[in-house]
Protein backbone atom coordinates (compact mmCIF):
# COMPACT_ATOMS: atom_id res chain seq x y z
CA UNK A 1 0.00 0.00 0.00
CA UNK A 2 1.34 3.06 -1.41
CA UNK A 3 1.37 6.75 0.53
CA UNK A 4 -1.43 7.71 -1.55
CA UNK A 5 -3.34 4.44 -1.12
CA UNK A 6 -3.33 5.48 2.31
CA UNK A 7 -4.14 8.89 2.66
CA UNK A 8 -7.12 7.92 0.86
CA UNK A 9 -8.31 5.42 3.05
CA UNK A 10 -7.65 7.91 6.66
CA UNK A 11 -9.85 10.11 4.75
CA UNK A 12 -12.55 7.67 3.78
CA UNK A 13 -12.64 5.25 7.19
CA UNK A 14 -13.82 8.10 9.18
CA UNK A 15 -17.16 8.64 6.68
CA UNK A 16 -17.45 4.60 6.56
CA UNK A 17 -17.62 4.35 10.27
CA UNK A 18 -20.06 6.75 10.87
CA UNK A 19 -22.32 5.52 7.99
CA UNK A 20 -22.17 2.34 9.64
CA UNK A 21 -22.69 4.02 13.44
CA UNK A 22 -25.54 6.45 11.67
CA UNK A 23 -27.61 3.20 10.23
CA UNK A 24 -27.44 1.35 13.18
CA UNK A 25 -29.14 4.60 15.04
CA UNK A 26 -31.87 4.91 12.31
CA UNK A 27 -33.28 1.22 11.55
CA UNK A 28 -35.01 1.39 14.78
CA UNK A 29 -36.77 5.18 14.18
CA UNK A 30 -37.44 4.42 10.79
CA UNK A 31 -39.22 1.18 11.95
CA UNK A 32 -41.86 3.46 14.34
CA UNK A 33 -42.13 6.46 11.84
CA UNK A 34 -42.89 4.05 8.61
CA UNK A 35 -45.50 1.64 10.30
CA UNK A 36 -46.91 4.63 11.91
CA UNK A 37 -48.08 5.42 8.23
CA UNK A 38 -48.56 1.48 7.29
CA UNK A 39 -51.91 0.09 7.37
CA UNK A 40 -50.75 -3.47 7.27
CA UNK A 41 -47.22 -2.41 10.12
CA UNK A 42 -45.39 -5.11 11.11
CA UNK A 43 -42.62 -5.80 14.16
CA UNK A 44 -40.39 -5.52 11.09
CA UNK A 45 -39.23 -2.96 9.13
CA UNK A 46 -40.76 -3.09 5.60
CA UNK A 47 -41.75 -0.76 2.29
CA UNK A 48 -45.37 0.21 2.93
CA UNK A 49 -47.49 -1.07 0.26
CA UNK A 50 -49.67 2.30 0.45
CA UNK A 51 -49.44 5.18 2.88
CA UNK A 52 -51.97 5.83 5.33
CA UNK A 53 -52.94 8.52 8.30
CA UNK A 54 -55.70 5.93 9.37
CA UNK A 55 -53.62 4.81 12.21
CA UNK A 56 -52.90 8.82 13.43
CA UNK A 57 -56.93 9.31 13.04
CA UNK A 58 -57.45 5.95 15.18
CA UNK A 59 -54.87 7.11 18.56
CA UNK A 60 -55.86 10.86 18.10
CA UNK A 61 -60.11 10.23 17.60
CA UNK A 62 -60.04 8.22 20.89
CA UNK A 63 -60.98 9.91 24.18
CA UNK A 64 -59.15 7.91 26.10
CA UNK A 65 -55.69 8.89 24.54
CA UNK A 66 -56.78 12.45 24.03
CA UNK A 67 -57.68 12.52 27.89
CA UNK A 68 -54.01 10.76 28.69
CA UNK A 69 -52.54 13.17 26.60
CA UNK A 70 -53.90 16.34 28.25
CA UNK A 71 -53.10 14.84 31.70
CA UNK A 72 -49.42 14.46 30.64
CA UNK A 73 -49.42 17.96 30.02
CA UNK A 74 -51.21 19.25 32.56
CA UNK A 75 -48.47 17.58 34.94
CA UNK A 76 -45.69 18.40 32.58
CA UNK A 77 -46.82 22.10 32.67
CA UNK A 78 -47.34 22.59 35.78
CA UNK A 79 -44.01 21.07 37.33
CA UNK A 80 -42.08 22.97 34.72
CA UNK A 81 -44.20 26.37 36.32
CA UNK A 82 -43.78 25.53 39.73
CA UNK A 83 -39.84 24.37 39.55
CA UNK A 84 -39.30 27.89 37.39
CA UNK A 85 -41.39 29.91 40.50
CA UNK A 86 -39.54 28.33 43.12
CA UNK A 87 -36.29 27.85 41.99
CA UNK A 88 -36.23 31.50 40.74
CA UNK A 89 -36.73 32.62 44.12
CA UNK A 90 -34.56 29.99 46.08
CA UNK A 91 -31.79 31.01 43.61
CA UNK A 92 -32.04 35.03 44.82
CA UNK A 93 -30.03 34.86 47.95
CA UNK A 94 -28.37 31.65 46.70
CA UNK A 95 -26.70 33.97 44.12
CA UNK A 96 -26.39 37.83 46.07
CA UNK A 97 -26.54 37.34 49.48
CA UNK A 98 -23.73 36.30 51.47
CA UNK A 99 -24.69 33.16 53.43
CA UNK A 100 -23.05 31.32 55.99
CA UNK A 101 -23.61 27.71 54.98
CA UNK A 102 -24.19 28.41 51.30
CA UNK A 103 -21.38 26.39 50.20
CA UNK A 104 -22.26 22.88 52.41
CA UNK A 105 -26.00 24.07 50.91
CA UNK A 106 -24.93 24.54 47.15
CA UNK A 107 -23.02 21.19 47.38
CA UNK A 108 -25.91 19.19 49.54
CA UNK A 109 -27.98 20.32 46.54
CA UNK A 110 -25.85 19.04 43.57
CA UNK A 111 -25.61 15.83 45.39
CA UNK A 112 -29.48 15.67 45.72
CA UNK A 113 -29.26 16.42 41.81
CA UNK A 114 -27.36 13.34 40.63
CA UNK A 115 -29.09 10.99 43.29
CA UNK A 116 -31.13 8.28 41.08
CA UNK A 117 -35.10 8.78 41.53
CA UNK A 118 -35.56 5.07 41.15
CA UNK A 119 -34.24 4.27 44.25
CA UNK A 120 -36.85 6.44 46.36
CA UNK A 121 -39.53 5.02 44.66
CA UNK A 122 -40.43 3.03 47.22
CA UNK A 123 -40.55 4.74 50.31
CA UNK A 124 -42.25 7.75 48.33
CA UNK A 125 -44.98 4.71 47.92
CA UNK A 126 -45.18 4.29 51.30
CA UNK A 127 -45.36 8.16 51.99
CA UNK A 128 -47.94 8.84 49.68
CA UNK A 129 -50.15 5.92 50.91
CA UNK A 130 -49.47 7.95 54.49
CA UNK A 131 -50.40 11.21 53.07
CA UNK A 132 -53.45 10.15 51.02
CA UNK A 133 -51.77 11.19 48.09
CA UNK A 134 -51.52 7.92 46.40
CA UNK A 135 -53.05 7.47 43.29
CA UNK A 136 -53.61 11.72 42.70
CA UNK A 137 -52.34 13.68 40.01
CA UNK A 138 -51.64 16.62 41.96
CA UNK A 139 -49.43 14.50 44.30
CA UNK A 140 -47.47 13.03 41.38
CA UNK A 141 -46.73 16.68 40.32
CA UNK A 142 -45.88 17.64 43.59
CA UNK A 143 -43.01 14.48 43.59
CA UNK A 144 -41.84 15.91 40.40
CA UNK A 145 -41.89 19.21 41.42
CA UNK A 146 -39.82 17.99 44.54
CA UNK A 147 -37.29 16.13 42.50
CA UNK A 148 -36.54 18.35 40.18
CA UNK A 149 -36.15 20.97 42.70
CA UNK A 150 -31.98 20.14 43.19
CA UNK A 151 -31.51 20.48 39.37
CA UNK A 152 -33.76 23.39 39.09
CA UNK A 153 -32.14 25.65 42.06
CA UNK A 154 -28.74 24.45 41.18
CA UNK A 155 -28.99 25.84 37.10
CA UNK A 156 -30.97 29.13 38.18
CA UNK A 157 -28.51 30.21 40.78
CA UNK A 158 -25.60 29.57 38.15
CA UNK A 159 -27.58 31.69 35.35
CA UNK A 160 -28.45 34.39 37.75
CA UNK A 161 -24.77 34.90 38.63
CA UNK A 162 -23.95 35.87 35.10
CA UNK A 163 -26.65 38.45 35.34
CA UNK A 164 -24.58 41.49 36.72
CA UNK A 165 -26.02 43.53 39.95
CA UNK A 166 -25.13 46.88 38.76
CA UNK A 167 -28.64 47.42 37.03
CA UNK A 168 -30.38 45.49 39.51
CA UNK A 169 -28.67 48.11 42.20
CA UNK A 170 -29.96 51.32 40.18
CA UNK A 171 -33.59 49.95 40.55
CA UNK A 172 -33.08 49.76 43.88
CA UNK A 173 -31.41 53.73 43.76
CA UNK A 174 -34.98 54.63 42.21
CA UNK A 175 -36.77 53.73 44.93
CA UNK A 176 -37.49 49.87 43.65
CA UNK A 177 -37.80 47.01 46.46
CA UNK A 178 -35.80 43.92 46.54
CA UNK A 179 -38.87 41.81 44.97
CA UNK A 180 -39.81 44.43 42.41
CA UNK A 181 -35.83 44.45 41.34
CA UNK A 182 -35.73 40.48 40.86
CA UNK A 183 -39.12 40.36 39.12
CA UNK A 184 -38.45 43.92 36.77
CA UNK A 185 -34.88 43.14 36.41
CA UNK A 186 -33.52 40.41 37.29
CA UNK A 187 -36.41 38.06 35.61
CA UNK A 188 -36.34 39.44 32.54
CA UNK A 189 -32.04 39.10 31.82
CA UNK A 190 -32.64 35.46 32.67
CA UNK A 191 -35.10 34.43 30.05
CA UNK A 192 -32.89 32.11 28.67
CA UNK A 193 -31.93 30.25 32.05
CA UNK A 194 -35.30 30.41 32.79
CA UNK A 195 -36.32 28.66 29.70
CA UNK A 196 -33.48 25.96 29.74
CA UNK A 197 -35.13 25.33 33.25
CA UNK A 198 -38.42 24.69 32.12
CA UNK A 199 -37.47 22.97 29.41
CA UNK A 200 -35.52 20.19 31.03
CA UNK A 201 -38.24 20.04 33.64
CA UNK A 202 -40.73 19.16 30.94
CA UNK A 203 -38.81 16.41 29.20
CA UNK A 204 -37.87 14.84 32.91
CA UNK A 205 -41.42 14.44 33.59
CA UNK A 206 -42.98 14.01 30.24
CA UNK A 207 -40.57 10.96 29.15
CA UNK A 208 -41.21 9.73 32.66
CA UNK A 209 -43.03 5.88 33.29
CA UNK A 210 -41.93 4.89 36.93
CA UNK A 211 -43.20 7.89 38.74
CA UNK A 212 -46.35 7.65 37.60
CA UNK A 213 -46.40 3.69 37.36
CA UNK A 214 -46.19 3.79 41.17
CA UNK A 215 -48.12 6.59 42.33
CA UNK A 216 -50.85 6.12 40.31
CA UNK A 217 -53.65 3.30 39.95
CA UNK A 218 -56.59 4.44 38.17
CA UNK A 219 -56.13 3.75 34.40
CA UNK A 220 -58.07 6.83 33.76
CA UNK A 221 -55.63 8.94 35.26
CA UNK A 222 -52.85 7.56 33.51
CA UNK A 223 -50.53 10.16 31.54
CA UNK A 224 -49.70 9.47 27.95
CA UNK A 225 -46.73 7.50 29.14
CA UNK A 226 -48.43 4.96 30.87
CA UNK A 227 -51.11 4.83 28.34
CA UNK A 228 -48.31 3.74 25.94
CA UNK A 229 -47.30 1.31 27.78
CA UNK A 230 -50.24 -0.53 28.64
CA UNK A 231 -50.71 -0.62 24.97
CA UNK A 232 -47.33 -2.16 24.30
CA UNK A 233 -47.42 -4.23 27.25
CA UNK A 234 -50.57 -5.85 27.71
CA UNK A 235 -51.84 -6.20 24.56
CA UNK A 236 -49.35 -7.88 23.30
CA UNK A 237 -47.98 -5.91 20.09
CA UNK A 238 -50.93 -6.60 18.15
CA UNK A 239 -51.63 -3.39 16.38
CA UNK A 240 -48.58 -1.82 15.61
CA UNK A 241 -49.66 0.64 13.12
CA UNK A 242 -51.76 2.77 15.95
CA UNK A 243 -48.79 1.53 18.61
CA UNK A 244 -46.60 3.49 16.06
CA UNK A 245 -48.30 6.42 15.66
CA UNK A 246 -48.84 6.84 19.69
CA UNK A 247 -45.36 6.47 19.88
CA UNK A 248 -44.77 9.17 17.54
CA UNK A 249 -47.25 11.76 18.65
CA UNK A 250 -46.24 11.04 22.04
CA UNK A 251 -42.34 11.87 21.34
CA UNK A 252 -43.64 15.26 19.88
CA UNK A 253 -43.27 17.64 22.48
CA UNK A 254 -39.94 15.93 23.78
CA UNK A 255 -38.45 16.86 20.06
CA UNK A 256 -40.31 20.08 20.15
CA UNK A 257 -38.80 20.89 23.99
CA UNK A 258 -35.23 19.95 22.59
CA UNK A 259 -35.55 21.90 19.71
CA UNK A 260 -36.58 24.99 21.79
CA UNK A 261 -34.00 24.26 24.13
CA UNK A 262 -31.01 24.80 21.58
CA UNK A 263 -32.46 28.51 20.51
CA UNK A 264 -31.52 28.84 24.33
CA UNK A 265 -28.25 27.41 24.98
CA UNK A 266 -26.09 29.51 22.96
CA UNK A 267 -23.16 28.32 25.36
CA UNK A 268 -23.25 24.55 23.97
CA UNK A 269 -23.30 21.98 26.13
CA UNK A 270 -19.99 22.35 28.27
CA UNK A 271 -19.87 20.58 31.91
CA UNK A 272 -17.47 23.21 32.96
CA UNK A 273 -18.03 26.15 35.20
CA UNK A 274 -20.49 24.02 37.19
CA UNK A 275 -19.10 24.21 40.72
CA UNK A 276 -18.68 28.14 41.09
CA UNK A 277 -19.66 28.03 45.55
CA UNK B 1 -20.55 35.88 41.94
CA UNK B 2 -19.00 39.84 41.49
CA UNK B 3 -17.17 41.21 43.91
CA UNK B 4 -19.62 44.27 44.26
CA UNK B 5 -22.39 42.28 45.70
CA UNK B 6 -20.30 41.75 49.03
CA UNK B 7 -20.50 45.41 49.51
CA UNK B 8 -23.92 46.40 49.03
CA UNK B 9 -26.47 43.31 49.26
CA UNK B 10 -26.18 42.73 52.84
CA UNK B 11 -26.88 46.39 53.40
CA UNK B 12 -30.11 45.46 51.74
CA UNK B 13 -31.00 42.44 53.76
CA UNK B 14 -33.28 43.36 55.94
CA UNK B 15 -33.37 39.94 58.81
CA UNK B 16 -33.74 36.86 57.10
CA UNK B 17 -35.62 38.02 54.42
CA UNK B 18 -33.86 35.58 52.71
CA UNK B 19 -35.31 32.97 54.47
CA UNK B 20 -38.18 33.08 52.63
CA UNK B 21 -37.24 32.87 49.41
CA UNK B 22 -35.73 29.79 50.11
CA UNK B 23 -38.36 28.07 52.22
CA UNK B 24 -40.78 26.96 49.79
CA UNK B 25 -38.18 24.85 47.63
CA UNK B 26 -36.48 23.48 50.93
CA UNK B 27 -40.06 22.56 52.59
CA UNK B 28 -41.02 20.79 49.62
CA UNK B 29 -37.85 18.78 48.92
CA UNK B 30 -37.95 18.00 53.04
CA UNK B 31 -40.95 16.53 53.02
CA UNK B 32 -41.06 14.88 48.97
CA UNK B 33 -37.63 13.94 48.53
CA UNK B 34 -35.37 13.86 51.77
CA UNK B 35 -37.98 12.70 54.00
CA UNK B 36 -38.47 9.38 51.99
CA UNK B 37 -35.00 8.64 51.89
CA UNK B 38 -34.89 8.70 55.68
CA UNK B 39 -37.37 7.04 55.23
CA UNK B 40 -35.67 4.38 53.65
CA UNK B 41 -33.75 3.70 56.51
CA UNK B 42 -36.07 3.55 59.15
CA UNK B 43 -38.20 0.60 57.17
CA UNK B 44 -35.49 -1.20 55.97
CA UNK B 45 -35.18 -2.40 59.74
CA UNK B 46 -39.12 -3.10 59.26
CA UNK B 47 -41.64 -6.11 58.59
CA UNK B 48 -44.07 -3.61 56.68
CA UNK B 49 -46.01 -5.46 53.64
CA UNK B 50 -48.90 -4.83 51.91
CA UNK B 51 -50.68 -8.10 52.36
CA UNK B 52 -50.98 -11.08 55.49
CA UNK B 53 -50.10 -10.33 59.23
CA UNK B 54 -47.38 -8.03 58.33
CA UNK B 55 -49.74 -5.36 56.74
CA UNK B 56 -51.38 -4.92 60.07
CA UNK B 57 -48.90 -4.76 62.54
CA UNK B 58 -45.23 -3.30 61.90
CA UNK B 59 -42.61 -4.47 63.33
CA UNK B 60 -38.73 -4.03 64.02
CA UNK B 61 -37.39 -7.07 62.65
CA UNK B 62 -33.35 -5.52 63.30
CA UNK B 63 -31.21 -6.65 60.34
CA UNK B 64 -33.31 -9.60 58.72
CA UNK B 65 -34.38 -7.82 55.85
CA UNK B 66 -30.17 -7.33 55.80
CA UNK B 67 -29.36 -10.81 56.22
CA UNK B 68 -31.93 -12.20 53.79
CA UNK B 69 -30.41 -9.78 51.41
CA UNK B 70 -27.40 -11.75 51.72
CA UNK B 71 -28.84 -15.00 51.53
CA UNK B 72 -30.84 -14.45 48.78
CA UNK B 73 -29.40 -15.41 45.23
CA UNK B 74 -31.55 -13.10 43.52
CA UNK B 75 -30.19 -10.32 45.12
CA UNK B 76 -26.37 -11.15 44.27
CA UNK B 77 -27.64 -12.07 40.15
CA UNK B 78 -29.32 -8.54 40.38
CA UNK B 79 -26.13 -6.89 41.42
CA UNK B 80 -23.98 -8.85 38.70
CA UNK B 81 -26.39 -7.42 36.55
CA UNK B 82 -26.37 -4.07 37.23
CA UNK B 83 -22.64 -4.02 37.24
CA UNK B 84 -22.93 -5.80 33.99
CA UNK B 85 -25.54 -3.40 32.92
CA UNK B 86 -23.43 -0.36 34.10
CA UNK B 87 -20.12 -1.13 32.31
CA UNK B 88 -21.47 -2.78 29.20
CA UNK B 89 -24.31 0.10 28.56
CA UNK B 90 -22.44 3.64 30.50
CA UNK B 91 -19.08 2.72 30.89
CA UNK B 92 -17.83 0.88 27.57
CA UNK B 93 -20.99 1.87 25.11
CA UNK B 94 -22.25 5.59 26.10
CA UNK B 95 -19.36 6.91 26.68
CA UNK B 96 -17.11 5.39 24.95
CA UNK B 97 -19.40 5.14 21.31
CA UNK B 98 -20.01 9.01 22.18
CA UNK B 99 -16.38 9.57 22.24
CA UNK B 100 -15.78 7.78 19.27
CA UNK B 101 -18.86 9.59 17.44
CA UNK B 102 -17.18 12.86 18.40
CA UNK B 103 -13.24 12.62 17.62
CA UNK B 104 -14.39 10.94 13.89
CA UNK B 105 -17.40 13.71 13.37
CA UNK B 106 -14.52 16.82 14.05
CA UNK B 107 -13.43 18.39 11.17
CA UNK B 108 -16.06 16.47 8.93
CA UNK B 109 -17.92 17.65 6.23
CA UNK B 110 -20.42 20.05 8.24
CA UNK B 111 -23.52 18.55 6.19
CA UNK B 112 -22.71 14.90 7.24
CA UNK B 113 -21.84 15.76 10.85
CA UNK B 114 -25.14 17.32 11.06
CA UNK B 115 -26.83 14.42 9.44
CA UNK B 116 -25.04 11.51 11.95
CA UNK B 117 -25.79 14.43 14.79
CA UNK B 118 -29.21 14.16 14.28
CA UNK B 119 -30.11 10.31 14.44
CA UNK B 120 -27.84 10.13 17.43
CA UNK B 121 -29.65 12.79 19.20
CA UNK B 122 -33.25 11.58 17.65
CA UNK B 123 -32.29 8.28 20.22
CA UNK B 124 -31.76 10.66 23.05
CA UNK B 125 -34.66 12.78 22.94
CA UNK B 126 -37.35 10.05 22.26
CA UNK B 127 -39.27 9.38 25.58
CA UNK B 128 -37.68 5.69 27.05
CA UNK B 129 -41.09 4.16 26.66
CA UNK B 130 -40.77 4.49 22.82
CA UNK B 131 -37.23 3.35 22.58
CA UNK B 132 -38.01 0.21 24.44
CA UNK B 133 -40.70 -0.01 21.88
CA UNK B 134 -38.63 0.56 18.80
CA UNK B 135 -35.81 -1.75 20.26
CA UNK B 136 -38.37 -4.28 20.77
CA UNK B 137 -39.45 -4.58 17.62
CA UNK B 138 -35.89 -4.22 16.37
CA UNK B 139 -34.78 -7.18 18.20
CA UNK B 140 -38.19 -8.95 18.23
CA UNK B 141 -38.37 -12.92 17.10
CA UNK B 142 -40.25 -10.93 13.83
CA UNK B 143 -38.21 -7.99 13.72
CA UNK B 144 -35.77 -5.91 11.69
CA UNK B 145 -32.69 -7.13 12.53
CA UNK B 146 -34.11 -10.86 12.06
CA UNK B 147 -34.98 -9.73 8.50
CA UNK B 148 -31.69 -8.39 7.86
CA UNK B 149 -29.85 -11.59 8.84
CA UNK B 150 -32.15 -13.61 6.89
CA UNK B 151 -31.53 -11.47 4.11
CA UNK B 152 -27.83 -12.63 4.12
CA UNK B 153 -28.54 -16.25 4.15
CA UNK B 154 -28.32 -16.27 8.12
CA UNK B 155 -30.83 -18.19 10.43
CA UNK B 156 -32.70 -16.21 12.66
CA UNK B 157 -31.71 -15.59 16.03
CA UNK B 158 -34.04 -15.01 19.23
CA UNK B 159 -32.23 -11.54 20.57
CA UNK B 160 -34.41 -11.22 23.35
CA UNK B 161 -33.99 -14.71 24.59
CA UNK B 162 -30.65 -15.64 24.11
CA UNK B 163 -28.89 -12.88 24.38
CA UNK B 164 -31.44 -10.96 26.60
CA UNK B 165 -28.55 -8.36 28.58
CA UNK B 166 -26.97 -7.59 25.18
CA UNK B 167 -30.21 -6.29 23.78
CA UNK B 168 -31.04 -4.43 26.72
CA UNK B 169 -27.42 -2.87 27.43
CA UNK B 170 -27.82 -2.05 22.89
CA UNK B 171 -31.05 -0.51 23.80
CA UNK B 172 -29.28 1.86 26.25
CA UNK B 173 -26.66 2.65 24.42
CA UNK B 174 -28.91 3.48 21.64
CA UNK B 175 -31.03 5.65 23.85
CA UNK B 176 -28.29 7.78 26.04
CA UNK B 177 -25.08 7.91 23.49
CA UNK B 178 -25.90 11.29 22.23
CA UNK B 179 -25.48 12.89 25.75
CA UNK B 180 -21.73 11.62 25.65
CA UNK B 181 -21.23 12.89 22.23
CA UNK B 182 -22.22 16.32 23.03
CA UNK B 183 -20.63 16.40 25.88
CA UNK B 184 -17.32 14.97 24.23
CA UNK B 185 -17.76 17.46 21.34
CA UNK B 186 -17.87 20.62 23.62
CA UNK B 187 -14.69 19.37 25.20
CA UNK B 188 -13.03 18.57 21.81
CA UNK B 189 -13.85 21.93 20.46
CA UNK B 190 -12.31 23.30 23.38
CA UNK B 191 -9.28 22.01 22.70
CA UNK B 192 -7.24 24.79 21.58
CA UNK B 193 -5.54 24.16 17.84
CA UNK B 194 -2.41 25.89 17.99
CA UNK B 195 -1.42 22.88 20.38
CA UNK B 196 -2.24 20.13 17.87
CA UNK B 197 -0.51 22.16 15.28
CA UNK B 198 2.35 23.02 17.31
CA UNK B 199 2.59 19.29 17.68
CA UNK B 200 1.97 18.23 13.83
CA UNK B 201 4.84 20.75 13.05
CA UNK B 202 7.33 19.04 15.53
CA UNK B 203 6.55 15.45 13.48
CA UNK B 204 4.07 14.02 15.86
CA UNK B 205 2.14 11.01 14.79
CA UNK B 206 -1.43 11.17 14.76
CA UNK B 207 -2.20 8.65 17.74
CA UNK B 208 0.52 10.47 19.93
CA UNK B 209 -1.07 13.95 19.35
CA UNK B 210 -4.41 11.69 20.20
CA UNK B 211 -2.54 9.96 23.87
CA UNK B 212 -0.63 13.19 24.75
CA UNK B 213 -2.69 15.88 23.79
CA UNK B 214 -6.37 15.33 23.34
CA UNK B 215 -6.90 12.61 26.45
CA UNK B 216 -4.73 14.72 28.98
CA UNK B 217 -7.03 18.11 27.94
CA UNK B 218 -10.34 16.08 28.18
CA UNK B 219 -9.03 14.37 31.62
CA UNK B 220 -11.67 15.81 33.32
CA UNK B 221 -14.76 16.13 31.29
CA UNK B 222 -14.01 12.14 30.56
CA UNK B 223 -14.29 11.68 34.51
CA UNK B 224 -17.31 13.88 34.99
CA UNK B 225 -19.18 12.17 32.22
CA UNK B 226 -18.17 8.84 33.26
CA UNK B 227 -19.71 9.71 36.30
CA UNK B 228 -22.95 10.95 35.34
CA UNK B 229 -23.47 8.71 32.50
CA UNK B 230 -23.15 5.64 35.30
CA UNK B 231 -25.54 7.73 38.06
CA UNK B 232 -28.36 8.14 35.17
CA UNK B 233 -27.79 4.29 34.22
CA UNK B 234 -28.16 3.18 37.47
CA UNK B 235 -31.58 4.23 38.07
CA UNK B 236 -32.95 3.07 34.13
CA UNK B 237 -36.21 1.35 34.48
CA UNK B 238 -38.41 1.93 32.01
CA UNK B 239 -36.69 0.34 29.29
CA UNK B 240 -35.66 -2.80 30.63
CA UNK B 241 -39.16 -3.41 32.43
CA UNK B 242 -40.36 -2.93 29.24
CA UNK B 243 -38.34 -4.79 26.93
CA UNK B 244 -37.56 -8.09 28.94
CA UNK B 245 -39.51 -7.19 32.50
CA UNK B 246 -36.57 -8.59 33.84
CA UNK B 247 -36.27 -11.89 32.06
CA UNK B 248 -36.22 -14.53 30.92
CA UNK B 249 -35.57 -15.80 34.44
CA UNK B 250 -33.45 -13.44 35.74
CA UNK B 251 -31.28 -12.56 33.73
CA UNK B 252 -31.72 -9.47 32.94
CA UNK B 253 -33.00 -8.28 36.85
CA UNK B 254 -31.31 -5.42 37.82
CA UNK B 255 -31.40 -3.62 41.30
CA UNK B 256 -34.09 -0.89 40.06
CA UNK B 257 -36.16 -4.08 38.89
CA UNK B 258 -35.77 -6.38 41.52
CA UNK B 259 -36.56 -3.52 44.18
CA UNK B 260 -39.67 -3.16 41.89
CA UNK B 261 -40.63 -7.01 42.01
CA UNK B 262 -40.16 -7.40 46.00
CA UNK B 263 -42.34 -3.90 46.61
CA UNK B 264 -45.10 -3.97 44.41
CA UNK B 265 -45.58 -7.60 42.81
CA UNK B 266 -44.73 -9.52 45.79
CA UNK B 267 -45.63 -6.64 48.26
CA UNK B 268 -42.48 -7.35 50.41
CA UNK B 269 -42.37 -3.19 51.34
CA UNK B 270 -39.89 -4.03 54.04
CA UNK B 271 -37.54 -6.07 52.12
CA UNK B 272 -38.10 -3.76 49.06
CA UNK B 273 -37.20 -1.06 50.64
CA UNK B 274 -33.64 -2.53 51.89
CA UNK B 275 -33.03 -2.92 48.49
CA UNK B 276 -33.75 0.72 47.60
CA UNK B 277 -31.35 1.66 50.49
CA UNK B 278 -28.64 -0.84 48.69
CA UNK B 279 -29.37 1.18 45.04
CA UNK B 280 -29.28 4.63 47.32
CA UNK B 281 -25.97 3.78 48.72
CA UNK B 282 -24.46 2.70 45.57
CA UNK B 283 -25.85 5.71 43.94
CA UNK B 284 -24.42 7.94 47.33
CA UNK B 285 -21.02 6.78 46.82
CA UNK B 286 -21.24 7.41 43.21
CA UNK B 287 -22.64 11.02 43.18
CA UNK B 288 -19.73 11.59 46.21
CA UNK B 289 -17.42 10.64 43.49
CA UNK B 290 -18.73 12.96 41.17
CA UNK B 291 -18.90 15.61 43.14
CA UNK B 292 -15.17 15.11 43.63
CA UNK B 293 -14.39 14.50 40.65
CA UNK B 294 -16.27 17.94 39.97
CA UNK B 295 -14.66 19.94 42.10
CA UNK B 296 -11.35 19.46 40.71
Amino acid sequence: MNAKQRKLIYRILPYAILTGIGICFVLPLLWVLVASVDPNAMQSLKMPSKVTGANYVEVITSSENQRAYLIGLVMSLGQAVLVVLLALLAAYPLSRYQMKYKKPFMLTILFMTSLPITAVMVPVYQLFLGLKLYDNILGVILFYVASSMPYGIWMMKNFMDSVPSDLEEAAWVDGASVFTGMRKVVAPLMVPGICTVAIFTFSGSWGNFFVPYILLQSPEKFPASLKLYQFFGQYGMVDYGSLAAFSVLYAIPAIIMYILSQQFMSKGFGLQGGTKG
Amino acid sequence: MSSLSVDVYPKRRKTYTWLFFLLPSIAIMLVFFIYPILLTFFYSFTNLALTGEAARELKFIGLDNYARMFQDPTVRISIWNTLVFLIGSAVIGQQVLGFLIALLMKQRNKTFRRVIGTIVLAGWVTPEIVCALCLYSFFGDEGTLNAIITFFGFSEVTWLFTVPMLTIILANIWHGTAFSMLVFQAALDDVPNEIEEAAVVDGASKWKIFTRIIIPYIKSTITTNMMLVTLQTLGVFGLIYAMTGGGPGNSTTTLPIFMYNQAFVNYQLGYGTAISLLLLLIGIVLSLLYIRSMKE
